[in-house]
This record gives C-alpha cells, sequence and structure tokens, in this order.
C-alpha cells in the first residue's frame, strides 16, 4: 500500500465511541455520508468546523473504547479521515475500522513526537510514522498480512467479495 | 490452557492455541439488534443470498423501542423482512427486552461455545462460560456469510474474589472498584476470569453484572466459570447439547489480583468515565435529577427485588424522577408478580417498557443541560445520555434507589428499606 500523508488533527486518551459518533444519531443506519456530518459533534463540534478530509487523527490511548457502534469508524472514513495512529485503540473500534478500509496504526509514543496541524506520513507496509518537519520516524507494529489484505481491498466486504468469487476461504492462513 | 484457550481450540479445531495466534473459529451464536440494519447492508453488498445458518443467527430489538421515530420504524420494518426472507427463527422483535438477558432466558448463552454481538456488552455472556464478545457490523456480515471469524488468542488474567459483602453491597459495587483500580484499558484485548468463593456463592445475575462491565475496561471476554448453578440454569432452558469447557489447573495466566469484598463499600463511578471510581460516601450529597434503575447491567429481578426493598412504603423526593426499566419481559412480569411494580408506582416512580432505555441516549428519559442522574447503567460518557452538560453517576440498584429517596447520592446504611 501506498505511504499516507497528512496533516495532523489531534486527541487525547480514551476518547470513546459515544463521542466520536453520538447515540442521538444511531437510528441513521445506511447514509454513510450523513454520519460523516457527526463526526465529535457533541462534545468536540470544532472538529467538523476545522478537519480537513485527508486529515490523519492523532491520539492517545485506548481510541475508539465503549460502544461497538460502527457509525464511529464509518463516519470518519466517510468524513475523509485518512487514517488514524495512536497509541493504544480499543480492539472493537480497531477491527470495525480495518473492516471499513480505515487504516490504523498502533504507534507507542506517537502523542509525546508529534503535535496537531503536523504533516506525517504514515507506512502500514513498513509499520511505521514518519514526521515531515523533524524527519523522525515511530516504528509502529505492523498489521498481520491478511489483515493489511482486507485495508488493501478497502475494507472486509470487498475482500469477501473478491475471496468468495475465488471459492476460497475468508481464513488467516 | 485457560477457558478462552480451551474455546478458541475447539472451535478452531485446534488440540491447542496459545496467547497472540490468530485462529479462526466457528461461530456458534450471532447476535443483532437494531443494527442487523447496518449488518444485512453490508451482507447484501457481499452478494450472496443466504446467510450461512438461520438457526444460529439471533435477531432481536432493544436499543429504541417502540420505535421512536419514523426512521427507526424503518430500520424495524426493513430487518423484519429480512428475518422473514431468511428463515431465522430466533427472531424475538420487541416484545421480549434486552439481548443480553432474552439470550440468557431463551438458552442460547452456553457453556463452551462461541457468541458474537454487534453490541459491546455481549461480553456478558461470559457469565454461562461462554466465549462472548462484540463485534461491528461489518464484520458481523462476514460471518452471516461464513460463519467463520478470525481472533487473536487473548492473555488471561485472572480476579481471585473472596469475602462475604456488607449488606447492601453487591457485584456491581465490587466490579466498579476493580475498574477503578484497573482503568478504562486495564484488561484490553484480556480474557477475563473471575474465580473464588465470592463468585461461586453468587446468582447467576450477579455474575452477569461482572461479565457484563468488565467490558469497560477493555476485556475482550469475561468468564465466570461454569459450576452446578450454571448448567442447571441453562439446562432448564434449552434442550441443545453443549460441551462444558473449564480452565486447566495449569493454565497460564499473565496477572493475578486478590480481591477482598469484606470490607467493601458502596461504590460509584462519577462524570465522566468508568474508570472514576470513588466510594459514595465521598460524594454523597450530591443533588440528583434523575435516578434509572434497569439495563444490560442491573435490570434483572434481583435488582429490581433490593430496589423495592428499599422504596417500599417511602416516596422519591421531590424534584427527582425515578425511572424503572426491568431487563426483558419475563423480569417484568415476575415484579408485577412479586409486587415490586407496585412499590415502585406507590413511591412515584415510572416504569417503563423492557428495553435498554436512555442508557445510550436514544430516547425515554434523556437529560437537560446541567441535569444529574445517578444510574445502574454501564457508561457515564460526557453527553451518553443527552446533553453533554449533564452528569451520569453510575451505582448499584440500592445506592440508586436510596439516593432516589433523599434527591441527593446517598450511601445504602445496612438495614435500609423494609
Amino acid at each position: 500500500m501506498e505511504p499516507i500523508k497528512g496533516r495532523v488533527y489531534k486527541f487525547g486518551d480514551d476518547i470513546n465511541t459515544d463521542v466520536i459518533y453520538p447515540g442521538k444519531y444511531l437510528s441513521i443506519t445506511t447514509d454513510r455520508e450523513e454520519m460523516a456530518k457527526h463526526c465529535f459533534e457533541t462534545v468536540y463540534p470544532a472538529f467538523l468546523k476545522d478537519a480537513r478530509p485527508g486529515d490523519i487523527i492523532v491520539a492517545g490511548r485506548n481510541f475508539g473504547c465503549g460502544s461497538s457502534r460502527e457509525q464511529a469508524a464509518t463516519c470518519l472514513r466517510y468524513f475523509g479521515i485518512a487514517g488514524v495512529v495512536a497509541e493504544s485503540f480499543a480492539r472493537i473500534f480497531y477491527r470495525n475500522a480495518i473492516n471499513l478500509g480505515l487504516p490504523v496504526l498502533v504507534a507507542p509514543g506517537i502523542t509525546r513526537v508529534v503535535q496537531h496541524g503536523d504533516t506525517i506520513v504514515i507506512d502500514l507496509e513498513k509499520g511505521s510514522v514518519t514526521h515531515t518537519r523533524t524527519g523522525t520516524t515511530t516504528e509502529s507494529s505492523r498489521l498481520p498480512d491478511f489483515v493489511l489484505g482486507i485495508l488493501q481491498d478497502g475494507g472486509l466486504i470487498a475482500h469477501l467479495r473478491r475471496s468468495l468469487s475465488r471459492g476460497g476461504e475468508q481464513g488467516v492462513e | 490452557m485457560t477457558i478462552a484457550e480451551k474455546i478458541l481450540a475447539r472451535a478452531a479445531s485446534r488440540t491447542s492455541v496459545k496467547p497472540g495466534e490468530v485462529v479462526t473459529a466457528k461461530i456458534d451464536v450471532a447476535m443483532s439488534h437494531e443494527n442487523a440494519d447496518v449488518v444485512l447492508r453490508a451482507f447484501r453488498e457481499i452478494g450472496l443470498d443466504k446467510v450461512w445458518d438461520p438457526e444460529r443467527i439471533v435477531i432481536l430489538f432493544d436499543h429504541r423501542i417502540p420505535a421512536e421515530s419514523e426512521k427507526t420504524a424503518i430500520t424495524h420494518q426493513r430487518i423484519r423482512n429480512f428475518v422473514a426472507e431468511q428463515g431465522i427463527e430466533h427472531f424475538y422483535d420487541l416484545k421480549e427486552g434486552i439481548c443480553h438477558q432474552v439470550l440468557p432466558e431463551s438458552g442460547l448463552s452456553r457453556p463452551g461455545e462461541v457468541m458474537v454481538g454487534t453490541d459491546s456488552h455481549t461480553t456478558t455472556h461470559g457469565a454461562f462460560g461462554t466465549f462472548a464478545t462484540g463485534i461491528g457490523a461489518t464484520e458481523m456480515a462476514g460471518v452471516w456469510a461464513t460463519g467463520e471469524l478470525w481472533f487473536t488468542v487473548p492473555a488471561s488474567m485472572r480476579i481471585n474474589v473472596t469475602g462475604a459483602f456488607r449488606k447492601c453491597v453487591s457485584a456491581k459495587d465490587l466490579i466498579l472498584k476493580v475498574i477503578g483500580m484497573l482503568g478504562a484499558a486495564g484488561a484490553d484485548y484480556r480474557s477475563v476470569e473471575f474465580r473464588g468463593t465470592t463468585i461461586t456463592s453468587m446468582t447467576i445475575a450477579s455474575r452477569m453484572v461482572l461479565t457484563n462491565l468488565s467490558m469497560e475496561m477493555g476485556a475482550k471476554v469475561a468468564f465466570c466459570i461454569p459450576d452446578d448453578k450454571t448448567i442447571a440454569y441453562v439446562r432448564e432452558r434449552t434442550r441443545e447439547e453443549f460441551t462444558v469447557l473449564l480452565p486447566d489447573g495449569d493454565a497460564v495466566y499473565a496477572d493475578e489480583i486478590e480481591v477482598d469484598v469484606s470490607d467493601l463499600a458502596s461504590m460509584v463511578a462519577c462524570p465522566h468515565s468508568v474508570d472514576n471510581v470513588k466510594p459514595v460516601s465521598e460524594v454523597a450529597g450530591a443533588r440528583i435529577d434523575q435516578a434509572l434503575i434497569g439495563s444490560c447491567t442491573n435490570g434483572r429481578l434481583e435488582d429490581l427485588a433490593i430496589a423495592a426493598e428499599v422504596l417500599y412504603g417511602k416516596r422519591v423526593a421531590a424534584g427527582v424522577r425515578l425511572l424503572v426499566i426491568p431487563a426483558s419481559r419475563r423480569v417484568y412480569l415476575e415484579a408485577v408478580q412479586k409486587g415490586y411494580v407496585e412499590v415502585f408506582l406507590r413511591a412515584g416512580g415510572l416504569v417503563l417498557n423492557p428495553g435498554c432505555g436512555p442508557c445510550l441516549g436514544a430516547h425515554q428519559g434523556l437529560l437537560a443541560p446541567g441535569e444529574v442522574c445517578i444510574s445502574t447503567t454501564n457508561r457515564n460518557f460526557k453527553g451518553r445520555m443527552g446533553s453533554p452538560e449533564s452528569s451520569v453517576y453510575l451505582a448499584s440498584p440500592a445506592t440508586v434507589a436510596c439516593s432516589a429517596i433523599a434527591g441527593a447520592i446517598t450511601e445504602p446504611a445496612p438495614g435500609s428499606g423494609q
């Protein structure tokens, strides 16, 4: 996969999915563009004014904790967020992001070296984040190949369409 | 092997598995609520006509019932049509209650099996020795298509609990204490096993409080080890065969924690995070506007029983709204038969239909700016139950009931109630 370059939009620790996508909009189940209009709307309304498609979210520990609502990953993906890099992720959000084709990378120490508004390049194949101003690179754990494969195909649905049409299994081997 | 490793090994047709390995497991039960609408859209996009096994798929409505908007009504309608088209028999529409109560009641939460649900609190079913975890809607579409899912085998953590609870202190206070100790990410990606004499003497309903709230410290799955009580509960409700899997004596745990509940006081999670836990005594006197008893955490008969005991012959404080939401139709019916509903009504409470109620901020009792709610539910995130300027405290049914009477957060004193 090509490295992804983008401007950093930074958040702190324990950003939960109620904050990313408020419960009052859960009745929106199919209109993904509509979901994108409500990212962080209740608690961080500045996001919808200041963030731009192509931005990369950098966050602290446990990003995406709480509810399993997939809209939390969908709204970011359809807003145009290019990827999320965090000190750590909550597991359901992490899987949802991959399944929707939203690149996610665990990069311990990233919040210490990257500031809001910086530009970074994330390389999923290498498992690294490069800070363009300083040239510093933060290593991260590389995603397993079959997970990268899901992201490469643009998400689980496209991946399954491909593998089922080949008569193959979605298995991990 | 730990219980999580044993179940994953069985589901992946392997003799053994180790933490960190990635395995593909066969799914025994796949549960969805209203978000089945998101799942079925993704399922259609895969391009298949039929789900892998309609007998293993469970669908019900609990998050927004009865439909609070036309949008939700259409969602419900689309799901009903899909259920009929696919021949899904385990469909409970909106009449049975919350998924994490209805599945156990229906004998669908069974030891040794793998359950996935498009709801984060699916960890609840680990109270029956089920490897049960929450997944997203797209991933569920993959399960509907293939009947399988990949898992990283989690490292396990053992929480040994000993001692007897003081009166008015319960499983909710214990799990809040543990979440306060470990933090919101303290069990991230882990399998948590609750062990020890306190757990074996607990009711099934109390065990479910522990596994339900383990999600709030990041657990992938949480378990109470199945025993005679578990097996009796499940056998009464299903004729399906199941294999009880237990952890081995030489199982390896990444962490072990000891908790003695003998001196445990009533606990409360303060705004705006579930790990912001304090003894109730430290925040006693804080004004409340709403008191809520219900949810997949604490809407079961024993929760309503303790609340009714506290509220018997009393009145809810002026200016306080008491909402009671039984977790299921069966719980509601028993609460009617035992007279609890009458106690709540006489006390000035409002008893709503079984379901998730306002817990997730959709309807039925949302909060205005500046309002405070004390609740037996499971999340107090900023804006979760309405205005981002409102506050939610999480506590046990006894604490919530005592607070409703006082009009302020109140520690239940031993002997409070009748």
